[in-house]
């Protein structure tokens, strides 16, 4: 347990130490960022194997930092921390190797992209609101730059600055929300704290208009993270500029930060407020989960097809913990932990194995190539992803959204309908994009017939073969959906204790599994 | 109990030999087509062995594993078997090894120019072998989890079966029969959620026992158990398909290349037949019996619009895929019929068991028939791709009625297989057809006899467009692709048609080899036809 | 009086040495040996003010040494050494000597600013402070956008030194006294009358003015592009800090009782409201002007203007929360300024940097500024673990104390919060450029050099901007060492 906060430390120090390296040495700064992310990695898996689950937070280090409002530098995990901050050591693992091919200014990449992951272990740790957010905020500002100067040309600008001024202006709302509720708190004759506990004590005495105006602020200043509809629009333009380690981790990751925030902090402090918004939550993740599963559906850009299953994928996640039943909301943290899985893998293969090779993202384009026999790997891969990414039984995707279903089931069968209605749309698009990405052309086109004559040496059809660290990446990330798709009582049983704590039932309405 | 776990060893070898056929690069074609025939051939040996060591009299499962596996969800890793299971197991085990010689083209040494990979042999193997495991996963499966896995699971090689290797309309119907699916099955999974969060299991044996004293009924109040049951029951219809569930069918047997078509009618098909027979009917006793009226009028659609349907078509894959449904309607139309009459004052016993029975022999015949059925106008198709002198493989023609004539003269072994077939299927006395049908229609006629009176109605149109077919084809001068050569079977052929059309012919001659594997089970059934 | 008095000695000394030494050397040494004189004065002084102790009265009252008095003093020293240094290492002036003397002269306005507990105290101090800020403004008299600034800065800030002393004579005129708490205690008896209002409204102008907060901040756009780089860096920096502290102590221990509340929706009225209506129309207009800027200095003039709606919000909280937060606020605020400012003199010395774009490539010609500039922006920004992060937390957070959303004050508060997204816009464009864009090549260089020039950085600048940076990263990482004080 103690060793978790070194994740932090760690991941910084590397990041200082890949800034120095990467002037000097490329090589350097990469492997300094692998051995810094697979140690942390380690670190996770270190604790986990060791974890024994209680209900409510373990506390790790619980120091004042600024008396004078009450702060604590107080970090403390517990199941769902710890499903989440693996998640974390392992996409971070794999980022560093799907982004082994950058060249350009290396060493400030994994100083930023490494910066980035202390930032998120850093709120996944975090016990205290305050210690929360910096964390939060640290982890905003290097996706500005991983994207602004590492993304695709064309719109890497835009996109980097409308990305983070959404998560900025969803930070803001978080931050008015932890402030007012220190305020009302102290109004209410609490010392100042912004302790968690400390908090969702005080909030019982907040009064009911207090508590569902304080709800909406922080759970929409998350929820923005969490690419929630109708606030979602960052989530596909960002994914798909950004480069692919940072796609992987925005939506692999990043993006589950605002979960975590909902989770966390919005849902145990403002239980009345969780009660009265409710019904609108799940009627907007229901809405997220059609409408970004429909565009997914028509979208020619292949990169464009995986942000949008992202947002849809989360509007499963946000329903799961609208339903705030222990159930669904058990569902809803393995349902971050398989999407951030997935998420990775198909970002992997559409950003780094195949539009690096073939220099395009269309589907118009790529149904003209019959990329599976050009990149049987990256094919099978997709596939893979793809099935575990549709809910596929075998996979992650299915225990996480079973568990949602029955979850939410018990708070409301329509919205359990609904959600199901979501599968068959996840796996429209997913399967659409598979057919047509990878097995566009089986019939032999004539253009596809003439290019691949081998006697066109060094057509533009043959492309560099997939490299070693992208298939260790790949089969590290299959074997985690596998794995959890077929044992998922691994983390559940982290999980399900977590939600026994006080602090968590006084939101949950009880019903564990 | 066994030591050996028989059953997993069932479902796994064909996965292991996926997996090695996958894994052994650089295999000659010749080995990799030895292994998948090795393989696919292992159900038969271990049902073989199954047969020895089953008791038909026992009533509960037999060879039961049960392991825990997922405490939070309380699933049990579960197998087991009864006579409904070993049926399909066996019928699964005829079959891929059959539909495997059928596709001997795609696991030809020159492997066809459309899909060539170098790996098109291995790869249409390694689909072929998952495929089966997974079929068989879902008939041997008693927990709702993997059930579930395995019942999804068979899509993705399925899909890939058509889209790579089917005809010029392949991708469409590939995606299309996908997610209708599962479509299908996402709401048949929102209903097993909502069974978990009312009973707190998805263990089959278990639910059907808390469906059959009512305690399932009870725990969903308010509708929620007439919703429930819609959800499975979609679930199941649309991979059946149920009338008019069924619009995904006729295009994707018709796209699938030759061995997939037979797999897909002759296992999956049955897969939602097994479904209906072994989850919503004792899980829903009560809805269904409420449902049954409904329900029957949507089977006599299939049996009726299906056979009509059939005989309007002049590609003969679809007439085929056509008469599929019509067959498989009526299998469920006899289980809706049993489910209608009971509770109700009839004298259901001897009636319910004959359709019941019916039901079953319809299932394992109909796999035989219509696979064989495949097989035949898949040689049509090879015959008329020869004769256009287009490479095997490039994009299967679609073979029209009209594409023949005088095939007997031209090819008398392969006519008489094929008439045996045909026969087979429009239900001739002295072949397997006829056992089921007629079980099924005494059956119904006892319980619902309205329904009977009109399904003959499809019996009929069956009858007329099996014999258009016949007689189009095979008899008449020599036109079309048969005027000019036309060869008789091949080994691999014979190798196909020979083992379904004898079995056709002894399992309609002794009926009892099969019925002797579940009639204790059905009498039981029979015996307890009860509502809550 | 001992800062001020080791500042204006060393201020003649500077002086006099120059005029004995000074002529026959280089301009170079010149500056060298006024930055240095002046540096040993600024450190004399910080010394002098950190020994001084406290005293509740000095000179009958005229003076008060608190804790507000001596972090202010620290933190104009502290601000003051910075602009020096950077002025030795970068600035090309006529007259070296006088410069550093007037930076001095102005230092010693901004210690008394600190102190002044008396009508007349403020007013003379604030104008020796003025006086001598408008002479830096216009102290490049090679450049007429030097002479127009000054110009400017004069013109408006002689206006409101006018209003000022209206006010300050019409309330000794109602009170009959210049002392605070005296003043204080004749308003806490006696009904607002609305001549009091009057006076008030006219020390509030001449605040507005200081402070730079809309409608009165028209000069700092001018002024800030067209002085002098050094100047500008003062009058961002240290003028605020002091400028703040005599009216947070004119207006809260002075007319406290006048202070009228915001915290309820129907409070009293008072000069609060008039503060608060200042705050909101700075915020609006400096953050949304700031959007449109593509001039760099004006950028960080609007952001000032900005900053200047949150400083206000610390001044209404300051009644209740104390002055800690607001202290907190404009140290670390001018901390950031005078570094982002040091960052565009050590650029100006070989290029020119005015417009945005001028910092296009940064990180290739000089990654240390390119470090240091992007701590000082998202400090600005409000970025944690920066000090400007903290800042704007204690303020908001003293803010919402004073009633939660029930009044005002709050409703500022979410204002705010709200516009640093909108801040953080315009602060990622400047760093857009910085780290992202590439250089432009210059025409001149040669074609095969693709590599543009780097940018040289003279030690005693790289000095003083590396310790800026991680004054805002301790301090914003150890808050508790500067609100401790209060």
């Amino acid at each position: 347990m103690n060793a978790l906060p070194f994740t932090i430390y760690v991941s910084f120090a590397g990041a200082l130490l890949a800034l120095a390296a990467g002037t000097r040495s490329h090589s350097a700064a990469r492997w300094i960022a692998l051995v810094t992310a697979l140690t942390s990695f380690a670190l996770t898996l270190l604790v986990a194997s060791s974890f024994v689950p209680s209900p409510g937070l373990q506390t790790i280090i619980d120091l004042p930092w600024i008396a004078e409002l009450g702060i604590r530098y107080h970090l403390a995990a517990d199941g769902i921390s710890l499903t989440l901050l693996v998640l974390t050591g392992l996409a971070a693992t794999v980022g560093v190797l799907f982004s082994w091919n950058i060249e350009h200014r290396v060493g400030e990449f994994f100083a930023l992209y490494l910066i980035l992951i202390s930032g998120v272990f850093g709120v996944f740790l975090s016990a205290d609101a305050f210690t929360m957010f910096v964390f939060y905020e640290i982890a905003i500002v290097p996706k500005y730059f991983l994207i602004a100067n590492w993304g695709s040309p064309a719109t890497r600008e835009h996109a980097a600055m409308k990305l983070v001024l959404y998560s900025f202006a969803g930070s803001a709302l978080v931050l008015a929300g932890l402030l007012w509720a220190n305020a009302v708190a102290i109004a209410h004759g609490s010392v100042s704290s912004f302790s968690l506990n400390d908090l969702a004590a005080a909030a019982t005495h907040f009064s009911r208009g207090e508590q569902i105006g304080l709800f909406a602020l922080v759970f929409t200043g998350f929820a923005v993270l969490a690419g929630m509809f109708p606030f979602h629009t960052w989530a596909p333009t960002g994914h798909v500029a950004a480069p692919t380690a940072a796609s992987m981790l925005l939506a692999g990751v990043v993006m589950k930060l605002g979960a975590y925030g909902c989770l966390r902090v919005a849902m145990p402090l403002f239980p009345v407020g969780l009660a009265f918004w409710q019904p609108t939550i799940a009627a907007l993740a229901i809405i997220g989960i059609f409408y970004a599963g429909f565009i997914a559906l028509v979208q020619e850009d292949f990169k464009f097809v995986i942000g949008y299953s992202s947002v849809s994928h989360m509007g499963f996640v946000l329903l799961g913990l609208a339903a705030a039943n222990s159930t669904a909301v058990a569902g809803a943290v393995l349902q971050m932990f398989s999407h951030g899985v997935i998420a990775g893998l198909l970002f992997a293969v559409v950003g780094r194995m195949v539009y690096e090779r073939t220099h395009t993202r269309q589907l118009a384009d790529l149904r003209q190539l019959p990329l599976h026999r050009l990149l049987p790997f990256a094919a099978l891969t997709f596939v893979l992803a793809g099935l575990a990414s549709m809910g596929m039984p075998g996979f992650s995707g299915f225990p996480a959204e079973l568990t949602i279903l029955i979850g939410v089931w018990k708070t409301s069968p329509a919205w359990a309908f609904f959600a199901g209605g979501g599968i068959l749309v996840a796996a429209a698009f997913t399967l659409r994009a598979i057919q047509v990405s990878f097995f566009g052309s089986t019939q032999l086109s004539p253009v596809a017939a003439s290019a691949s004559e081998p006697t066109h040496a060094g057509s533009p059809l043959h492309y560099e073969p997939i490299t070693l660290a992208e298939k260790v990446g790949t089969a590290l990330l299959l074997a985690a959906t596998v794995y959890i798709g077929l044992k998922p009582d691994v983390l559940l049983d982290w999980i399900t204790p977590a939600l026994q704590s006080p602090l968590m039932q006084g939101a949950l309405k009880g019903g564990s599994l | 109990m066994n030591t050996i776990p028989l059953l997993s060893l069932v479902v796994f070898t064909p996965w292991i030999g996926a997996a090695v056929l996958a894994l052994l690069r650089g295999t000659s074609p010749a080995t990799t087509r030895a292994l998948t025939l090795a393989f696919s051939l292992s159900t038969l040996a271990l049902s073989g062995l199954l047969l020895t060591q089953f008791d038909p009299n026992s009533l509960s499962p037999q060879f039961v594993e049960r392991h825990t596996w997922i405490s939070a969800l309380n699933v049990h890793y579960h197998l087991g078997l009864d006579g409904l299971s070993l049926l399909l197991v066996l019928l699964t085990g005829i079959l891929t090894p059959v539909a495997l010689l059928a596709s001997w083209s795609f696991l030809s040494p020159s492997p066809p120019l459309s899909v060539s990979p170098s790996s098109g042999p291995r790869l249409f193997g390694s689909l072929f072998l998952l495929l089966q495991g997974a079929a068989l996963g879902v008939f041997l499966a008693l927990d709702f989890f993997h059930w579930f896995l395995f019942w999804e699971l068979s899509l993705v090689p399925a899909f890939f079966l058509i889209k790579l290797w089917g005809g010029p309309g392949a991708p469409r119907a590939a995606y299309q029969f996908v997610v209708y699916t599962i479509g299908g099955s996402a709401f048949m999974l929102v209903g097993f959620a909502a069974l978990f969060v009312a009973v707190g299991t998805l263990d089959f044996t278990q639910l059907a026992q808390l469906g059959r004293d009512g305690t399932l009924a009870a725990k969903l109040p308010g509708g929620a158990h007439e919703v429930v049951f819609l959800g499975v029951l979609l679930g199941l219809a649309v991979k059946v398909p149920l009338w008019p569930f069924h619009t995904w069918l006729p295009a994707t047997y018709a796209e699938a290349p030759t061995g997939a078509s037979m797999f897909l009618t002759g296992v999956m098909s049955k897969m939602g037949v097994y479904g209906f027979v072994r989850i919503l009917w004792p899980v829903f006793p009560v809805p269904l019996h409420n449902a049954a009226p409904w329900l029957i009028a949507l089977a006599l659609g299939g049996v009726v619009f299906g056979a009509f349907a059939a005989m309007k078509q002049t590609d003969l894959k679809r007439m085929v895929a056509y008469s599929s449904i019509n067959h498989l309607s009526y299998c469920l139309l006899a289980l809706f019929a049993v489910s209608y009459a009971t509770g109700r004052n009839v004298a259901t016993g001897p009636a319910a068991s004959a359709a019941l029975s019916g039901t079953l022999l319809q299932m394992f015949n109909h796999g035989l028939s219509a696979a064989a059925l495949f097989a035949c106008v898949g040689v049509l198709q090879t015959r008329k791709a020869h004769a256009l002198s287009r490479p095997s493989g490039t994009g299967v023609p679609p073979v029209s009625l009209h594409d023949f004539g005088g095939v007997r003269t031209a090819a008398p072994i392969f006519a008489g297989l094929c008439g045996l077939s045909l026969f087979s299927s429009l239900g001739l006395p002295g072949l397997n057809g006829f056992v089921g049908e007629f079980l099924i229609f005494r059956g119904v006629f006892g319980l619902h006899p309205a329904a009977a009176a009109i399904a003959t109605l499809g019996l009929l149109a069956t009858a007329l467009f099996l014999l258009t077919f016949w007689q189009r084809v095979f008899h008449g001068p020599r036109a079309g692709v048969t005027a000019t050569a036309f060869s008789d079977l091949n080994s691999i052929e014979l190798a196909t048609l020979l083992p379904l059309v004898a079995l056709m012919a002894v399992f309609g001659l002794f009926p009892g080899l099969l019925t002797g594997l579940f009639n204790p089970l059905i009498t039981s059934w029979a015996d307890h036809l009860t509502l809550p | 009086m001992v800062p001020e008095a080791a500042l204006v000695i060393g201020a003649l000394f500077v002086l006099a040495l120059d005029i004995a030494y000074g002529r026959r050397r280089t301009l170079e040494s010149r500056l060298y040996i006024a930055v240095i004189t002046g540096t040993v004065a600024v450190v004399a002084a910080m010394y002098g003010a950190f020994s001084s102790g406290l005293a509740d009265s000095v000179f009958g009252g005229a003076l008060i040494l608190d804790e507000l008095t001596m972090a202010t003093r620290l933190g104009v020293l502290v601000l003051a050494w910075i602009t020096l240094t950077l002025a030795g290492s970068t600035a090309r002036l006529r007259h070296p000597a006088e410069f550093v003397a007037i930076v001095l002269f102005a230092t010693a306005g901004f210690t008394l600013m600190a102190a002044a507990h008396q009508l007349l105290v403020a007013f003379v101090a604030l104008e020796l402070a003025s006086l001598s800020l408008y002479i830096l403004a216009g102290f490049d008299k090679s450049k007429p956008e030097s002479a127009e600034a000054a110009l400017k800065y004069f013109l408006f800030g002689g206006m409101s030194a006018a209003f000022l002393l209206f006010g300050f004579s019409l309330i000794y005129g109602l009170t009959g006294s210049i002392e605070l708490h005296e003043i204080s205690a004749h308003l806490a008896g006696h009904p607002p009358t609305p001549l009091l209002s009057v006076a008030l409204v006219m020390v509030l102008v001449a605040f507005g003015f200081k402070a730079a907060a809309a409608p009165f901040h028209l000069w700092a756009p001018d002024v800030y592009e067209g002085a002098p780089v050094s100047s500008s860096a003062l009058i961002a920096s240290a003028s605020k800090l002091a400028g703040l502290t005599l009216f947070v102590r004119l207006l809260w221990p002075g007319f406290g009782p006048g202070a009228g509340n915001v915290s309820t929706a129907a409070g009293a009225p008072g000069w609060l409201a008039i503060v608060a209506c200042l705050s909101a129309a700075s915020l609006l207009l400096g953050n949304f002007a700031a959007l449109a800027q593509p001039n760099l200095r004006r950028l960080l003039a609007y952001s000032a203007i900005a900053h200047a709606g949150v400083m206000l919000l610390g001044v209404i909280a300051a009644g209740d929360a104390g002055n800690g937060p607001l202290f907190y606020y404009v140290f670390t605020y001018g901390i950031a300024t005078i570094g982002a400012f040091g960052v565009i003199a050590v650029i100006e010395r070989t290029s020119p940097c005015q417009r945005i774009t001028d910092l296009a490539g940064l990180y290739r010609r000089s990654p240390l500024l390119t470090g240091c500039l992007a701590i000082y922006i998202l400090s600005l920004a409000g970025i944690p673990p920066l000090a400007g992060f903290f800042g704007k937390f204690t303020v908001f957070a003293a803010a919402l104390n004073l009633g939660g959303l029930a009044g005002p004050a709050g409703w500022l508060a979410i204002l705010a919060i709200f516009l640093s997204a909108v801040a953080l816009y315009y602060y990622l464009i400047v760093l857009k450029q910085a780290l992202v864009c590439p250089a432009p090549v210059a025409p001149s260089a040669a074609p095969s050099s693709s590599v543009p020039d780097r940018i040289p950085v003279p030690p005693d600048a790289a000095i003083v901007l590396v310790f800026a940076a991680l004054l805002l990263l301790l301090l914003g990482l150890f808050p508790s060492v500067l609100l401790r004080i209060f």
